[in-house]
């Protein structure tokens, strides 16, 4: 499609290349056309190369002649054709197997040739980069605004002064609002880094103020970047960010490295170094008259060295008070590598009232980062809220319900090729799968040890090692596949910092659904209704027609169904392994036991702290999430102890001393 | 008779309801009081109180001679101090034979590593002895309290009070589930403690309080509804208008 | 019924027969491992089968300890393995700086000039830590040097540790599954930590070669392990020792009273949380103890050992053997744990149902979870309930 450009296209880049000329004089369109000056360069346009490209363009450019643009961009494109017998240049139409040549300037066509008759110019690579560089000033005006975009991206990407003019004329003709936005950006960002008119530049850099996009804090950084400098006096003329005072700004040992490595002092020698030139100097079994079975500390070591250094047998080294001396003789400073001090005083300020907007952003983010982790462990622990905080069941077996829930949803995704189909038959299926579960563990176990809690806990852990090992055993030790579908794998993007993933999005979705559920069940049901009663009394609510046993059951097979939805949830953001629920089992009796038992309100409490804790934690030390997990669980251990019945607490004599 | 306890203008509230509104009561030693009160009057919250289960929310309580204050002190300091108490049912160390009890509440030092060196005693067996010849379980020693009736489970729990040695003796409902014949050595040992110490018997058996024959004080709504002799309290029309419903 | 002029030791021995039955039992069977062994006699035991023996009774020795803090005081922690773990890091330290510093020495002494000690201090560093990206030795190691010193931190990490978590827990009340919760919080907090690469432990690679003594190069295997494993024995017959005589008598009393009803035993007068520490205290020494011991066995330590599955496992031994009676956390800790390596080591024959083998090493997980859920449910008092069974006289 490129390599056979519309007419509008043409004309268009004419134009713009009238628009080009408009500063020049107005002979040079009565010049001869393109092909005299083409042939100039015969040699550089036939072959081109890296090197010799530049010299090319910038002739054509000087030139200036219609149809350049034209010719530009059929040659990047390999569609310019060179005759061997006269070295003439054409463009050129396929007609099977034949060519068709065209003249250059007058676009007619003038020959029909086998296509050995002609050679095709092939420019590599990095030629066509810079033919599309040079290009872009043409595109900023072609009517494609698909070709328009492509040339500012070309320009964020590697901008220069040359562009700031076709950039501005550009954007008086532009129809597209949001590419014109684009531009008026793009200029302000190109005049704040070259404009040679300082009032622009400062006026420019004070608009990017507060814009938070990374093109914008490139270019305030590269404004303000600074390279450490070294002397005996801070140098005249040069802009100097700050000097730096040995001691607090620098170490010595760091000032003396600068000096070092600026040539303006001998170097340091290390003790490695040092041994290695006594080890060259060992005579009869000394070294300096110190024996050697005496070396083997530093005092002895140095006595040899100087006894060396006195004999003149090795140069002498850089003492301490040298090293001080020489450090004191010197200032050290750093420079902008901007020179014009107006320019950094002005990107500076505009820096620092970025940094204000970043960190507003930055702390957003943070929120959100806070929110979804929250949702995961309500999600993974509300289950485990309902069976522990209702029945005062210990349920170790948890999380291996929420592997069978990702399970179930592995296994739905082998036989309903559709993500979107399977996921919506996995999640109700992962319920019933892990409700009948959860019902068939209450009835064979967990119901004769309700007397005994500690015993639960440690048999549904021989469950929970059990399941998790049968799991290994059917679906193998490596990591399964649970693929969302296409709608759930974006992310919503707020701008360059905030943006948070759309699974994890559905995922606050679905936990806002299961809260607003379980409190309808909890508060307006009577399933809701009797399982509090048996919470607070089961043998009065037995007494009063509940069947206790059925309750327990119902609600045991609840916590167990909604611990399967967890898993498919989360299973589609991490991985399906047997081992996926234990790494949630802790978290979750965590959650549930800072949130404070037998509350679903609580939960969501415990899950929010655990949540923004960790990604708080986690933000001061960004590289290490274990060490955020660590502090985050000490930290609990001692929320613990100041409120050992979490946070939202039952009170009085319910609360069961 | 010099005052031991002094309660006074002691108030709790358990999730908005007043169990226990501006309490004042005094317990001098010796002396022997009965506690008497219609379900819910705060009779139990009271022991709860003195012993320090429950925390009051305002009022104070002073013990002994140097008038020390028992809101501070945990559970086992105020019980180090002297006061001993007896619970409504019966809470006795099932999985341990009698003589184990009896040997846990026998008055001694009770750091973790005094007890570890203790060592028995002849006096400390020959006291058990004696203790379990008073509530007629001398040939139950041996045995683990598990498998004891309700009814010597109580004769239990009253020795290991009385082993304690204490000052002040809470006695939560000692009678309950006891025969007639049981009940009058009950209240023996009760009479005999009570001279040379403190003890404050809660109980609903007026019967048993009239053979007391002590001081009785009346407790409604949290608060001293009637204090005196057990004649002069149920002549009181309030109390009467409490125990008959209004 | 006794005389005061007796002394304690014989009438507590005299009083618990078992105690004595136990150590014959423990004498004899090291006497017969020593006999059979490779190291010292017929060879009919390899050194390998020594060593997981020697293990073995840490094992026990740790059992023994979470018996009586969980039988006996009604403390379901699942911490104790992370102070095992902690004893075998202790140890492993001096055993991993010790052994690296005589390898160092070694190739430092062919250099024409003497090795002064910083020099000789950071080839160490970089030889342990090079696996982590490192080259300094962290605070940590500072007393790595001296074998005084890190026996003393095998006792004093593990029981500054406990004193400290339980003071908090216990001040605080918390009991029961909370209890136990905060307990495992603890254990993965501790391993999370140890999982860290920057922490000084050498993260997930753990340490190891821990099996080489330093200074003992000229001793083969064979004998080390039995003088591991008599050093395991001997450990685990003073433990058993020092816990019976803990767990009888008044303070015994006082201890299972306190499981059963700690408010109870408050009013009489006893601060339950004082008997509490110190119990939690006392076996995590212990268990620190056994795992200093444990380790030089088994080679290597890593932080995975200390994960809290482990500690669970400790609470599974404890309840299929049989609470509240010491012999029965050495059963189930020997019966469970042998059991084990001979399921998933390939020692058991595979079962072949004709359309499915029933290979061991994929089912022995199953086997012991579902066998210890039948234990919970129908055996509360483990095997060595059974064995009260037919020992008791009628």
């Amino acid at each position: 499609m490129r390599s056979i450009p519309s007419l509008a296209r043409l004309a268009a880049t004419v134009l713009a290349l009238g628009i080009l000329s408009v500063l020049r004089p107005v002979v040079a369109l009565a010049q001869d056309g393109l092909q005299p000056i083409l042939q100039e360069y015969q040699a550089e346009i036939a072959k081109p190369s890296r090197s010799t490209v530049e010299k090319v363009l910038s002739g054509l450019m000087a030139a200036d002649r219609p149809g350049t643009a034209e010719f530009l961009l059929r040659w990047q494109d390999r569609g310019v054709y060179a005759r061997p017998t006269d070295g003439l240049f054409f463009y050129a139409e396929e007609i099977g197997d034949a060519l068709r040549l065209i003249d250059i300037d007058s676009g007619a066509a003038v020959a029909e040739v086998s296509s050995r008759e002609v050679s095709q110019i092939r420019p590599n690579s990095g030629v066509r980069a810079v033919i599309a560089a040079a290009l872009v000033p043409f595109e900023l005006n072609a009517p494609d605004p698909a070709r328009r975009e492509a040339a500012l991206d070309a320009i964020a990407r590697s901008g220069d002064a040359s562009q700031i003019d076709p950039l501005s004329q550009s954007i008086e003709t532009e129809t597209d609002p949001a590419l014109k936005q684009r531009k008026e950006r793009l200029l302000t960002l190109l005049t704040a880094q070259f404009a040679s008119a300082l009032p622009y530049r400062l006026a420019a850099i004070e608009g990017l103020a507060g814009d938070t996009s990374i093109e914008a804090r490139s270019v305030l950084n590269q404004l303000t970047a600074r390279v450490p400098g070294v002397g005996t006096a801070l140098p005249t003329g040069a802009n100097i960010a700050n000097v730096l005072e040995v001691g607090t700004d620098i170490s010595e040992v760091e000032a003396y490295d600068r000096l070092v490595s600026a040539n303006l002092a001998p170097p340091r020698q290390s003790a490695t170094d040092r041994r290695d030139v006594l080890a060259q100097h060992i005579v009869d079994g000394a070294v300096g008259g110190v024996p050697l079975h005496l070396l083997n500390t530093d005092a002895a070591r140095a006595r040899a060295y100087e006894a060396l250094e006195a004999a003149g047998t090795v140069p002498p080294r850089a003492a301490e008070d040298e090293v001080a001396r020489a450090v004191a003789a010197h200032v050290f400073y750093e420079v902008y590598t901007e020179p014009n001090p107006e320019v950094t005083a002005a990107a500076e300020d505009a820096l620092s009232a970025t940094s204000h907007t970043l960190g507003l952003y930055q702390t957003l983010d943070l929120v959100l980062d806070g929110l979804s982790l929250a949702s995961i462990f309500f999600l993974a622990a509300i289950g485990l809220a309902i069976t522990f905080g209702v029945m005062g069941v210990i349920n170790m077996a948890h999380g291996e319900f929420i592997m069978m829930g990702a399970y179930t949803g592995y296994v739905v995704q082998l036989f309903v090729p559709d993500y979107t189909v399977s996921l919506i038959i996995a999640l109700p299926l992962a319920f019933v799968v892990t409700f009948g579960a959860g019902v068939a563990m209450e009835r064979l176990v967990i119901r004769h040890l309700y007397t005994r809690p500690l015993e639960t806990l440690l048999a549904t852990f021989g469950i929970s090692i059990a399941l998790q090992q049968l799991a290994k055993n059917i679906f193998g030790t490596q990591a399964r596949p649970l693929t969302a579908p296409d709608w759930l794998s974006g992310a919503l993007t707020l701008n360059d910092i905030v943006s948070i993933s759309n699974i994890r999005v559905a995922i606050f979705v679905l936990a806002l659904i299961f809260l607003a559920l379980l409190l309808f069940i909890l508060k307006r049901t009577r399933l809701g209704l009797e399982v509090r009663a048996v919470t607070q009394n089961p043998g009065m609510a037995a007494s009063m027609g509940i069947d206790p046993d059925r309750i327990n059951m119902l609600t045991f097979g609840l916590g167990s169904g909604i611990a399967g939805i967890a898993g498919v949830a989360i299973g589609l953001y991490a991985q399906v392994t047997s081992e996926m629920g234990a790494n949630y089992i802790v978290q979750s009796f965590m959650t549930v036991v800072v949130g404070g038992v037998g509350n679903v309100w609580g939960t969501l409490a415990g899950a929010s702290l655990i949540g923004f804790l960790q990604k708080g934690i986690e933000w001061f030390n960004p590289s290490n999430t274990l060490a955020a997990q660590t502090y985050m669980i000490l930290f609990i251990i001692l929320f613990i102890q100041f409120r050992p019945k979490g946070i939202v607490a039952l009170k009085g004599r319910a609360a069961g001393d | 008779m010099t005052t031991l306890l002094e309660v006074s203008g002691v108030s709790v509230t358990f999730d908005g309801f007043r169990a226990i509104n501006n309490l004042s009561i005094q317990v001098a030693e010796p002396e022997l009081r009965a506690v008497i009160g219609p379900n819910g009057a705060g009779k139990t919250t009271f022991m709860d109180i003195v012993t320090g289960k429950t925390r009051p929310d305002e009022g104070r309580v002073i013990w002994g001679e140097k008038n020390v204050s028992l809101l501070g002190l945990s559970e086992s300091q105020i019980a180090r101090a002297g006061i001993g108490r007896k619970f409504q049912k019966p809470t006795v160390f099932e999985a341990q034979t009698v003589r184990e009890n009896l040997a846990m509440a026998l008055k001694a030092r009770r750091g973790p590593f005094d007890v570890l060196l203790y060592r028995r005693s002849k006096t400390a067996t020959a006291r058990i002895a004696e203790l379990a010849e008073e509530i007629g379980l001398s040939d139950a020693l041996a045995r683990r309290a598990g498998e004891l009736s309700h009814g010597q489970k109580q004769w239990l729990e009253i020795g290991m009070l009385l082993a304690q040695d204490p000052r002040l003796l809470l006695v939560d409902e000692p009678a309950a589930g006891m025969t007639p014949a049981e009940r009058e050595h009950t209240t023996d040992i009760l009479k005999r403690a009570a001279e040379t110490r403190a003890v404050v018997v809660i109980e609903h058996d007026m019967e048993f309080i009239r053979r007391l024959g002590c001081k009785v004080t009346v407790l409604h709504e949290g608060s001293v509804l009637a204090e005196g002799s057990l004649d002069h309290v149920t002549q009181n029309q309030q109390v009467i208008d409490v125990y008959l419903g209004r | 019924m006794s005389t005061p002029e007796i002394a304690p030791r014989r009438r507590f021995l005299a009083e618990n027969p078992s105690v004595l039955w136990f150590l014959g039992c423990l004498a004899l069977f090291t006497l017969g491992v020593t006999v059979l062994s490779e190291g010292f006699g017929l060879a009919l035991i390899s050194t390998s089968m020594v060593k997981i023996l020697g293990m073995t009774l840490c094992l026990c020795l740790i059992a023994v300890a979470m018996d009586v803090v969980w039988g006996y005081c009604g403390i379901l922690s699942l911490g104790h393995f992370a102070f095992f773990g902690l004893g075998g890091y202790a140890i492993g330290m001096w055993l991993m700086y010790a052994r690296t510093q005589g390898i160092v020495v070694e190739s430092l002494s062919a250099t024409p000039i003497p090795p002064t000690d910083i020099e000789i201090e950071k080839a160490i560093a970089s030889q342990i830590f090079g696996v982590v990206g490192s080259n300094e030795l962290p605070w940590l190691w500072g007393f790595a040097h001296s074998l005084t010193l890190q026996l003393m931190m095998v006792v004093l990490v593990p029981g500054l540790l406990a004193l400290v978590f339980g003071w908090l827990a216990f001040r605080s009340r918390v009991t029961g599954v909370y209890l136990s919760i905060l307990t495992q919080a603890m254990t993965l907090a501790l391993s999370l930590y140890l999982f860290q690469n920057d922490t000084g432990l050498r993260g997930n690679n753990g340490l190891s070669g821990l099996q080489n003594i330093p200074g003992l190069d000229h001793v083969p295997q064979s004998a080390l392990s039995l003088w591991f494993f008599w050093a395991s024995a001997l450990a685990l017959g003073l433990g058993y020792l020092v816990f019976a005589w803990l767990v009888s008598g008044k303070f015994g009393s006082v201890i299972r009273a306190i499981r059963d009803n700690e408010a109870r035993v408050r009013f009489l007068g006893y601060d339950v949380e004082s008997y509490k520490l110190m119990i939690f205290t006392l076996t995590a020494v212990v268990s620190a103890i056994a795992g200093a011991l444990y380790y030089p066995q088994a080679g290597i330590i890593n932080p995975a050992e200390i994960a809290p599955i482990a500690s669970i496992y400790l609470a599974v031994w404890v309840a299929i053997g049989g609470r509240g009676r010491l012999y029965g956390a050495v059963i189930g800790a020997a019966v469970v744990s042998l059991a084990s390596s001979w399921f998933t080591g390939g020692g058991a024959p595979n079962i072949n149902l004709g359309f499915y083998t029933i290979n061991w090493t994929d089912w022995w997980l199953v086997l012991l979870g579902l066998g210890f859920v039948a234990v919970t449910l129908f055996f509360p008092r483990g095997i060595g309930g059974l064995f009260d069974m037919i020992v008791r006289k009628p």
